[in-house]
């Protein structure tokens, strides 16, 4: 056995009956509690855990001041979902095709397409989504549509603040996903 | 003016006493408040964050919501209750600490007022018969309670003052033969060259061992003990009555350490003007005051019987040792 403590230094006269000692492990212990030598101790350490919270003082807080200031979040962070558009012709990325709500496990997202009117395109393929509806309450961030979307049409953003007081407005519509957001997330620099 | 229970060393027209005695009930009180939310905002330093800062200007303002919320409250009494008592107890500990606020010199006798409440000639007595008194309040909130967790914090509180008054008292006693006086005001006159501090480095450090076990403060808050018994003697109250208890315990902290000011620390004595004076008495308090909250912020509870171990193996001989030697050197000087 190998987890022996210094068992040079262990008296073990006060153990005949283990002949050989391999299994006994000695543990070197404090010097007792109580007495002189006790109360000189613990008026030292006394005074070394004042030390210690004094340096907290010292040192400041660091608590980040949550609604004025926000943590930064990493690139990768997966918050609320975006819609994107061409950004030459303004058409919307989307096709319609529904495998980001094969891929999602939640099973929060549902999309209806239908077919482009030759004369007002909306989206660059064939069909587009009639209906993209996220249901915020039941998603995961889990990123898998992000991951399906063949076109790059659906994204994660980095917005993590969407508390509401109501579960149907939870329910986020094509036109919710595809505005512009609210910058309210300060992102991380790199290296940070 | 003749007083009934004891000699007054200066006294003054009744209507400047009663003017004087509402400034100091008044200036305290207006403190004790101050010294919950500074408690709270510099124990969050002490553990790297900031406390309360969001009622008011950094937070100022949190006492008074505290207090509307506690006023907000019922003030429950339990079925096992005895009502009176359970009405009287917490009277009794804010009464105790206001009263003793009387004997606090903020200063000597100046323009013919004396800065303080009263100058009584027992003032060393008097400052321990009320702060025992204090303790009933403690004992009936808890037996009158008629809850388990308030009966244990009594009985924690009451072998917490057996064990510590003493040594308390004996560390006064030091400062007391060398003055010569019981009163306040010549113990502080006493120290005009050198504080007590110095040759009464081990009373010093009994009375304040002692004290925050008379206040029940960190590290000797077993009468309270929130993670064992649920805030002791005062977990079956509610509304304005538990309030006063906190309120009683600030106060109470503000009173020791006005009396560790003036028995160790050189009381008003300090450089400046004498309109100074009660500025430097109450500044003292005041660190004194923090001192205890870092305390509270650094150790942790005592076992119960580290605190009996404590106070009965350690204290008291060091107490009486002290006090001997005193004893001695006042005698052959």
């Amino acid at each position: 056995m190998q987890a022996r403590l210094n068992t040079e230094k262990a008296d073990w006269s006060a153990f005949p009956y283990l002949e050989n000692a391999e299994d006994v492990i000695s543990v070197q212990r404090g010097p007792k509690p109580g007495g002189v030598g006790g109360a000189y101790r613990a008026f030292g350490e006394t005074l070394r855990g004042l030390r210690t919270t004094f340096a907290r003082v010292i040192e400041g807080p660091v608590t980040i001041q949550y609604p004025e200031e926000k943590t930064p979040v990493y690139q990768r962070f997966r918050g609320r979902h975006k819609l994107h558009r061409f950004e030459d012709s303004g058409l919307e990325k989307c096709v319609g095709c529904s495998l980001c709500a094969a891929a999602c496990p939640a099973d929060c997202i549902r999309v209806v397409a239908a077919e482009n009117d030759p004369d007002h395109r909306i989206s660059a393929g064939e069909r587009y989504a009639e209906v993209y509806e996220i249901n915020l309450s039941r998603c995961i961030f889990c990123g898998y549509c992000e991951v399906a979307c063949p076109f790059d049409a659906i994204t994660m953003g980095h917005d993590y603040e969407m508390s509401d007081y109501n579960r149907s407005d939870l329910i986020f519509t094509k036109e919710m996903l595809l505005a512009e957001p609210i910058d309210r997330t300060p992102l991380r620099s790199e290296g940070e | 003016m003749s007083f009934p229970l004891a000699d007054v060393g200066y006294t003054e027209a009744v209507w400047v006493m009663v003017v004087k005695s509402l400034i100091i009930f008044l200036g305290v009180f207006g403190i004790v408040p101050v010294l919950t939310v500074a408690e709270r905002k510099l124990i969050g330093r002490f553990q790297n964050r900031y406390g309360p800062n969001r009622v008011g200007p950094v937070g100022l303002m949190q006492p008074l919501a505290d207090i509307v919320k506690l006023a907000g409250k019922e003030m429950f009494r339990p079925e096992a209750a005895v009502p009176f008592l359970f009405a009287i107890a917490p009277a009794i500990v804010i009464f105790s600490g206001i009263v003793t606020l009387a004997i606090l010199p903020f200063g000597n006798v100046q323009d013919g007022i004396g800065l303080y409440g009263i100058d009584v000639s027992i003032g060393v007595l008097y400052f321990f018969a009320f702060g025992s008194l204090s303790f009933y309040g403690l004992l009936l909130a808890g037996w009158s309670s008629g809850s388990k967790y308030s009966f244990l914090g009594a009985m924690r509180s009451a072998a917490q003052l057996i064990s510590y008054e003493v040594s308390m008292g004996l560390a006064l006693l030091g400062v007391v033969m060398m003055t010569g006086s019981l009163s306040l005001t010549s113990v502080v006159e006493g120290q005009g060259e050198v504080w007590n501090v110095v040759p009464q480095i081990v009373g010093f450090l009994i009375f304040m061992v002692a004290g925050f076990a008379e206040t029940n403060r960190a590290p000797f808050d077993l009468p309270e003990a929130d993670a064992e018994l649920v805030q002791g003697y005062m977990t079956e109250y509610g509304g304005m009555r538990f309030g006063s208890y906190l309120l009683a315990e600030y106060l109470e902290m503000f009173v020791v350490s006005g009396i560790a000011v003036t028995f160790f620390l050189g009381g008003w004595q300090g450089p400046g003007p004498g309109w100074l004076d009660p500025v430097w008495m109450v500044a003292k308090t005041l660190s004194l005051v923090c001192f205890f909250i870092w305390v509270r912020a650094t150790l942790p509870r005592l076992r119960y019987d580290q605190l009996m171990a404590l106070g009965w193996k350690v204290m008291l001989p060091l107490a009486t040792l002290n006090v001997l030697a005193t004893a001695v050197i006042v005698t052959v000087s």
